[in-house]
């Protein structure tokens, strides 16, 4: 084996109902998102690059949850958050909190790069942000009407309920009018919007690297943080593999579910499909999420126990695919 | 089996010439939270209670860099940290950007209990707090002098320093200074415990680093890095945070045990001396069987520990090892 890979995710927990013309629109943008990435990775650039650059159009785009599209706090806001990791040496970056910044990818990156720290959130970010120079923008830039609508809906619901198997009420009045039953993180899957974005690359040098950024939970408290910045839970990097998260912030905390990967495969030797299937079967209990990963020998994989997941993968040998549904 | 209780009060470069005036001081408040911890096991008290309960301890503790006796930012404020997990169920609950909350570790308890979150941070956690009813209190409670003096011998000497039990001394001190290449460090406090049915749980509180960019975050709050729990250990650990952060370290020792059949100790010491830097990392933890590993990779890490068959030891320094 051996050469580069690539790995995009737009989010995992997808309402069965999204109409075609959705479902189209992700899977365009995911397709663009991957040859972006593939033409990087055919002009050499180093995985941590690629990773960061295809990050920054995911968030760039509204479509998904991350940078503008992200979805809102209860209080009509938006706080992003991202993280990344460089396998090489472990390295990482990781943001929490960014109101103005246009790619809270690239904050994470400088973080990584040009501080003495490994995470900064919030108000020290946001001056972070403006000390290296950083794009930044209002907080209006980052707020789209459906997302306020979807916020709308989601207070009616009573959602981010603590029993998350209370039935939620009001989901007829979204979707194409079919009353779901799915639920993903306390929100009923219609109005649930599928978190956060992520990129894994492995280059032609074998060198893993491995990004997330979301706008986080609809109607989340503020101040609340979910894993796509918490290296270990919703990004990991090392030796052997990339691995970015999605899905249910607490079942992903809870799991580490991006380090376990990577631990699977270096302590029990497991290959990156096996490590991925163990980890998403055995690792989640009651959680629901997704993950996508690459390994230094080239192979892309995912996986996900909830319904449907934006995709997509591509490796050096011309294999590209993208999908949503299993 | 039985009972277990190991704790700390950070790992770092605690040179053995460390005066007594400022070693006792430590020893006595790890002597008195243990025993708090002790009493607690013994009176059947669950083990994630046991936790809260010694941490919030050392955290009124002047003398450990958590709660009461923070080390302050570039700004000279307070921005205090924490995480609590519960190896049974996995729940866990974090906080980050404390300000006027007199007990962090509590309202990471709060967190993980009653929202449907796992870790606030900053304003929203201060407001979380406020909904709650915690107890706080001006920010000023928690600075004290020795911490003003830290902050402003970091700022001249320009560097982000971890080790705050550097005596307050001049720059150009002939005598062993960490601080003279910056890489001392300690900082967090933390207990892990284990009850005889196997119960486990970890906490870990700190006020960060010496000197550190407003917003910095650090292993403490980081589920995986600073604190883990699961059916087989819990673990707490302590030392440079992005190091911890980067080796997942807490995580590791439970992934060891489960994946390659490690033993707690065996765990612990690879992941102390194999997988992090020297003189970055330091951790204590416990296992389901109740028996206990304190490691550290730093020249020190203040601890104590006890178990049910009558061990019990407090201790700073590690002889006869590596």
């Amino acid at each position: 084996m051996g050469g580069w890979a690539i790995a995009v995710h737009g989010g995992a927990g997808v309402d069965p109902n999204l109409p075609a013309h959705r479902q189209e629109q992700a899977k365009q943008l995911l397709t663009r998102c991957l040859q972006l990435g593939v033409s990087a990775l055919n002009s050499n650039l180093p995985a941590i690059d690629v990773v960061e650059l295809v990050v920054r159009e995911l968030e760039t785009d509204p479509l998904f949850n991350s940078g503008r599209g992200s979805a809102l706090t209860e209080k009509g806001t938006v706080e992003m958050e991202a993280s990344i990791m460089d396998g090489t040496k472990r390295r990482c970056g990781a943001v929490s909190g960014v109101t103005t910044v246009k790619n809270p990818i690239s904050l994470a990156r400088l973080v990584m790069d040009k501080s003495p720290h490994s995470y900064l959130a919030f108000s020290g970010a946001e001056e972070f942000a403006r000390q290296q120079g950083v794009e930044t923008v209002d907080n209006e830039y980052f707020i789209t009407p459906e997302n306020v609508g979807m916020l709308k809906l989601a207070k009616e619901a009573n959602a981010i309920l603590f029993d998350y198997r209370i039935p939620s009420a009001g989901n007829e009045t979204c979707g194409a009018g079919v009353e779901s039953p799915l639920q993903m993180n306390g929100l009923p899957i219609s109005i649930y919007a599928p978190e956060t974005v992520g990129c894994v690359v492995v280059d032609g040098q074998g060198c893993c690297a491995a990004g997330t950024s979301t706008g986080g939970l609809m109607n989340k408290m503020t101040g609340r943080i979910g894993d796509s910045p918490l290296i270990g839970a919703g990004t990991y990097a090392g030796e052997v593999c990339g691995v970015s998260c999605t899905g249910e912030g607490e079942a992903i905390i809870r799991g580490t579910l991006a380090r376990e990967v990577a631990a699977v495969m270096e302590y029990r030797g497991l290959k990156l499909q096996e490590a991925v299937d163990f980890v998403i079967k055995e690792r989640l209990d009651e959680g629901m999420a997704g993950l996508i990963a690459v390994s230094k020998s080239g192979e892309v994989a995912y996986g996900f126990n909830c319904n449907g997941m934006f995709r997509g993968c591509a490796t050096q040998d011309g294999f590209m695919e993208v999908g949503i549904w299993e | 089996m039985g009972w277990a209780i190991a704790l700390h009060g950070g790992a770092g470069d605690i040179p053995l010439s460390l005066p007594p005036e400022r070693r006792r001081p430590r020893e006595e408040a790890l002597r008195r939270c243990l025993q708090i911890g002790v009493e607690a096991l013994k009176s059947k008290m669950a083990p994630l209670d046991v936790v809260e309960l010694v941490v919030r301890e050392l955290e009124n503790c002047p003398h450990f860099n958590a709660g009461r006796g923070s080390v302050l930012t570039n700004k000279g404020t307070i921005e205090m940290e924490a995480s609590i997990m519960d190896g049974n169920t996995k729940k866990c609950g974090a906080v980050s950007g404390l300000t006027t909350v007199v007990n962090a570790i509590s309202l990471a308890r709060l967190v993980m209990e009653k929202t449907p979150h796992i870790y606030l941070a900053f304003d929203g956690a201060e407001e979380f707090a406020k909904e709650q009813g915690v107890e706080t209190i001006d920010s000023s409670h928690f600075i004290t002098a020795e911490n003003i003096e830290r902050l402003k011998q970091a700022q001249e000497a320009n560097r982000v320093q971890v080790d705050y039990t550097q005596p307050i001394q001049k720059i150009d001190s002939k005598k062993e200074t960490p601080i003279a290449n910056g890489d001392s460090q300690l900082g967090t406090v933390g207990c892990v415990a284990v009850d005889s049915q196997g119960n486990l749980a970890s906490a870990t509180s700190t006020g960060g680093l010496v000197n550190k960019m407003v917003g910095r975050i650090g292993d403490t709050p980081v589920i995986g890095a600073g604190t883990y729990a699961n059916e087989l250990c819990a673990v707490s650990a302590t030392g440079k945070g992005e190091s911890i952060i980067r080796g997942t370290v807490a995580r590791d020792v439970a992934a060891l045990m489960e994946f390659k059949g490690l033993s707690l100790e065996e765990a612990a010491r690879c992941v102390v001396e194999e997988r992090t830097p020297k003189g970055t990392v330091g951790l204590v933890a416990v296992s389901a069987k109740g028996e206990i590993s304190v490691s550290h990779n730093t020249t020190g890490m203040f601890r104590a520990c006890a178990s049910e068959d009558g061990y019990s030891e407090i201790a700073i320094w590690s002889f006869g090892l590596n």
